[in-house]
């Protein structure tokens, strides 16, 4: 039997299981253009991209990856819900990089409409758009777009396979295939005869697959429920394979040391460090140097005891030169002003409130530190590393390395977080780096937990100034201007080494795009040029902009005598009923009404981002002179819910993430380098600072919406919201620890 | 010099030098990936594992200082059977990425090999060094309660 190496035309690994390969079908109609990049060997047959089947079984081949959020167990079952398979039969595996697997819906999201004012007209043009992400091999999991793009792919490729399979058993049995019907992975003919896909498979793949229509959601059996996630049992007895935990003969372990300074290196001495145990080579990196040793341990410290002449950072060295220079900037020409009803510079009869507000640098802290695994063999290369654009790190080791793309090939591993740093590729392109100096042998390069830290591509730290004018219980004005660096531009110009000079709506999401009718409503976006290393953090732009805009807004409610959640829920209720729904069910699951204790306090928070309307009742208590979070109540509408306990999941966490930065972090610079460097200085809510949770999934809107990424904007400022209404102290610079005493 | 510890229930000899931290013995010198590395600084929990039954974070403690015999996620059940607090662990869909969880299990193994009617702030006082950045809190606190009810029936 060929090995899986066939499928992507070259050796595919599962840690050290080869899988034998598959049969792969044809290519559903709207992405012919897109070659599938499975080519099965003997045996064995695929579908189309998403399916390989062999003896073995039938594997969903996904184009987004696991991290976390469950886009295996989703994207498997668009498949087998259309093709009728038995869910326990399923087996699940990320994609090769390859075309095939682009992310259309991720470039839509930079067309210039706001999202919950989706027509669909305008619904169609973002998907037609997104068909040019093949082109730009956009094979990229974020921003919150997996369903959104696999939502119909994914479907039609399970349909036609169904199809294919009844036209292969029509054909074997003499039926027709109307008289057939499809049912736990296999075709039944009228008298009862079973014919499993398996069998089936050969022949099938050679059918040209019809392309039919796809089952109405009244008809899902599995899309719609709450299914037993395909990595949950490896994930609970230790099996599930990360890249760090990847074996291989003869492997031995490494680590770097790079400048946390985040520029060149000037000098090393390695004297110390080269005779200390295990260690077998010292690697002069250029830019930083690199160890490998028997044992990660040994490596690390040996590493440590190297003496580094590290050259200064190009940017300003402290958070409050940092500061500045984003505050500044918030003066300066802008960017953009996206939205801009009404006429902000006129004279507006009411009362007037100012604020300004600020946050800082946020790390994403993933629970597993960013790893890879490079084996040099002649001319070509092998990379096991949890990425988040395997396209991006095939091209960037390649060109590291000198290697041509094609020569290497790159094994997406589960991941151990993500969060949005996972879609960078320079900790891939360290291990492929150190594999150079010692070729033929696999190299597991992983980073200490201290380096994870000191050399993340940061949530920029940002600044907001607003303007308002309320009269009457209303608001008549919203003037908002928001600076920081741009990670859009930053990013691209990274990846693709180019960025676009026109709008960053990126930067200012979350505040320009919110359903709320003010006739005079005005967001300018500012971009600060500092080049601290700065990336995707879970909800981006809207991590910040969600604190400010939806801050303000209960500043506003309250200037203007209203009640804070009636008041949000007025201003969706023209603009964007599904919305105002979201707000006043939160209400009614919070029984916001009632009074509260003098020692609660609440809030509420609301956001629509990634086509998602979520708002948020964050309840806290004083104890002792000390603040715990106790309850949050959640309610959103993602227009479709395909897994509710994953979407359920997905809310829960984006809160937590969100809350945990809210409330104590903060990265911070002295002397040009991050002074953080372990959990101890850079923690996160745990199991007894967590709340309880209560969590409403509607689905009232036309669209699929986003679920990973909308629960962490309205967080933050529901959490200020509650803070205000306890303790009548207004927080408006991030985190709150520095304000409250809070329980961590 | 070679270290021989009982892992699982197996003698295993490692040759390592015996201060490397028990981790990265279990993890690059045995293969026992299972157990993870997280912080270094014994903050996160993510490497917790049993020695004579006790949590212990095995990135603290040198090959010569390991006192008695280590049991590491492997060591507890298997896919094909997993003891009752995995089982627990998949019945309530704990894992989001999933890598904490050995650790957490871990921790709350050894809770419930003392207490099998863990209130919440006894949950709180066991699992709190144990970091989880996708916030699975609430579910692994679920799970360690259906885990406590099937234990007392057994």
């Amino acid at each position: 039997m060929a090995s899986l190496g066939k499928i992507a035309r070259r050796s595919f690994l599962i840690g050290s299981t080869a899988i034998v390969g598959g049969v792969a079908f044809g290519v559903y109609q709207v992405n012919k253009d897109a070659p599938n990049p499975l080519t099965p060997g003997e045996g064995e047959a695929t579908l189309n991209p998403f399916i390989m089947i062999n003896v073995d079984g039938i594997t969903i081949i996904t184009p987004r990856a696991e991290m976390g959020q469950g886009v295996h167990t989703t994207l498997a079952a668009l498949v087998a819900e259309e093709m009728d398979l038995n869910w326990d039969d399923v087996r699940v595996m990320h994609g090769p990089p390859a075309q095939a697997y682009y992310n259309g819906a991720l470039l839509g999201l930079a067309l210039p409409f706001r999202h919950y004012a989706d027509t669909n007209l305008k619904h169609g043009l973002r998907q037609s758009v997104g068909k040019v992400g093949k082109l730009l091999s956009l094979q990229v999991t974020g921003g919150s777009t997996s369903m959104k793009d696999a939502y119909e792919r994914m479907r039609h490729a399970g349909a036609s396979a169904r199809e294919a399979m009844k036209l292969a058993a029509a054909d074997q049995l003499s039926v027709a295939v109307a008289d057939l019907r499809t049912e736990n992975g296999m075709v039944i003919a009228p008298d009862g005869t079973e014919l499993s896909y398996i069998s089936l498979a050969q022949a099938a793949a050679s059918v040209d697959a019809p392309n039919v229509d796809l089952r109405p959601k009244s008809e899902w059996k599995l899309l719609g429920t709450s299914l037993p996630r395909k990595d949950m049992v490896g994930k609970s007895t230790g099996t599930a394979e990360y890249a760090i935990d990847v074996v291989l003969p003869g492997m031995k372990f490494g680590t770097v040391r790079m400048n946390p300074k985040r520029a060149g290196m000037v000098s090393f001495d390695a004297t110390a460090a080269e005779g200390m145990d295990g260690v077998e080579a010292i690697v002069d990196l250029g830019d930083g140097i690199g160890v490998i040793a028997s044992n990660t341990w040994l490596a690390f410290q040996a590493a440590e005891a190297v003496d580094i002449v590290w050259q200064d950072a190009s940017y300003p060295a402290t958070s409050d030169a940092l500061m500045a220079e984003i505050k500044a900037s918030l003066s300066s020409e802008p960017n953009s002003t996206v939205r801009d009803d009404g006429d902000v510079t006129q004279a507006v009869d009411g009362t007037e409130i100012t604020a300004e507000y600020d946050v800082p640098w946020l790390a994403h802290a993933t629970m597993e530190p960013m790893n890879a695994v490079a084996w040099q063999d002649g001319d070509t290369m092998q990379i096991w590393s949890g990425n988040q654009g395997p396209i991006l790190v095939r091209d960037k080791c390649a060109e590291a390395v000198g290697l041509t793309p094609e020569n290497v090939t790159i094994h997406t591993n589960l991941m151990g977080g993500g969060f949005g740093r996972r879609g960078e590729s320079d900790f891939s392109v360290h291990a492929a780096r150190l594999a150079t100096a010692m070729p033929g042998t696999p190299i597991k390069m992983t980073w200490s937990r201290e380096e994870d830290m000191r050399h993340d591509f940061y949530r920029p730290a940002a600044a907001a100034s607003f303007r308002g004018v309320v009269k009457d219980g209303k608001p008549l004005l919203l003037d908002g201007a928001i600076a920081a660096p741009s990670v859009t531009r930053q990013s691209s110009l990274r990846i693709a080494g180019s960025a676009s000079p026109g709008p960053d709506r990126g930067h200012v999401e979350a505040a320009y795009d919110q359903p709320f009718a003010i006739p005079n409503y005005r967001i300018s976006g500012h971009l600060t040029d500092i080049d601290v290393p700065i990336g995707f953090w879970r909800s981006v732009g809207s991590s910040f902009n969600g604190f400010f805009f939806d801050t303000f807004v209960d500043e506003m409610a309250h200037a203007a005598g209203a009640d804070p959640l009636n008041f949000r829920a007025d201003l969706a209720a023209n603009e964007h009923p599904v919305s105002e729904t979201v707000i006043r069910t939160v209400g009614e699951m919070s029984q916001w009404e009632k009074q509260s204790a003098a020692n609660v306090g609440r809030g509420i928070g609301f956001s629509h981002t990634f086509g998602s309307a979520v708002a948020q009742v964050v309840e806290v208590v004083e104890e002792d002179g000390q603040i715990r979070l106790s309850k949050v109540w959640i309610c959103c509408d993602v227009g479709t819910a395909l897994d509710p306990a994953i979407v359920k999941a997905q809310m829960v966490s984006g809160a937590i993430y969100g809350m945990s930065a809210a409330m104590m972090g903060e990265v911070s610079f002295a002397d040009g380098a991050v002074e953080q460097y372990n959990f101890p200085d850079y923690d996160a809510l745990r199991m007894h600072s967590t709340p309880e949770f209560e969590v409403v999934v509607l689905e009232n809107g036309p669209h699929l919406g986003g679920v990973g990424e909308p629960g962490t904007p309205p967080s933050m400022p529901a959490l200020g919201n509650a803070l205000f209404d306890l303790t009548g102290t207004r927080a408006r610079s991030l985190p709150f620890i520095k304000t409250f005493d809070l329980l961590v | 010099m070679p270290t021989t510890l009982t892992i699982n229930g197996e003698a295993k000899t490692i040759d390592l030098p015996d201060n490397v931290p028990l981790l990265w013995a279990l993890r690059d010198g045995l293969g026992l990936t299972g157990t993870k590395f997280g912080c270094g600084v014994a903050a996160c929990g993510a490497c917790t594992v049993h020695i004579d039954g006790q949590a212990v974070r095995s990135c603290q403690i040198g090959l010569a200082d390991v006192w008695g015999s280590v049991t590491t996620i492997e060591g507890l059940g298997s896919p094909d059977l997993p003891a009752t607090i995995q089982q627990a662990w998949i019945d309530n869909q704990v894992a989001q990425c999933g890598y904490c969880q050995s650790g957490q299990i871990m921790q709350a193994a050894d809770l419930l090999s003392v207490n099998l009617s863990p209130t919440d702030q006894d949950i709180d006082d066991a699992m709190q060094g144990n970091l989880c950045r996708c916030g699975t809190y609430p579910r692994i606190r679920a799970a360690i309660k259906d885990a406590a009810a099937k234990l007392k029936d057994a």
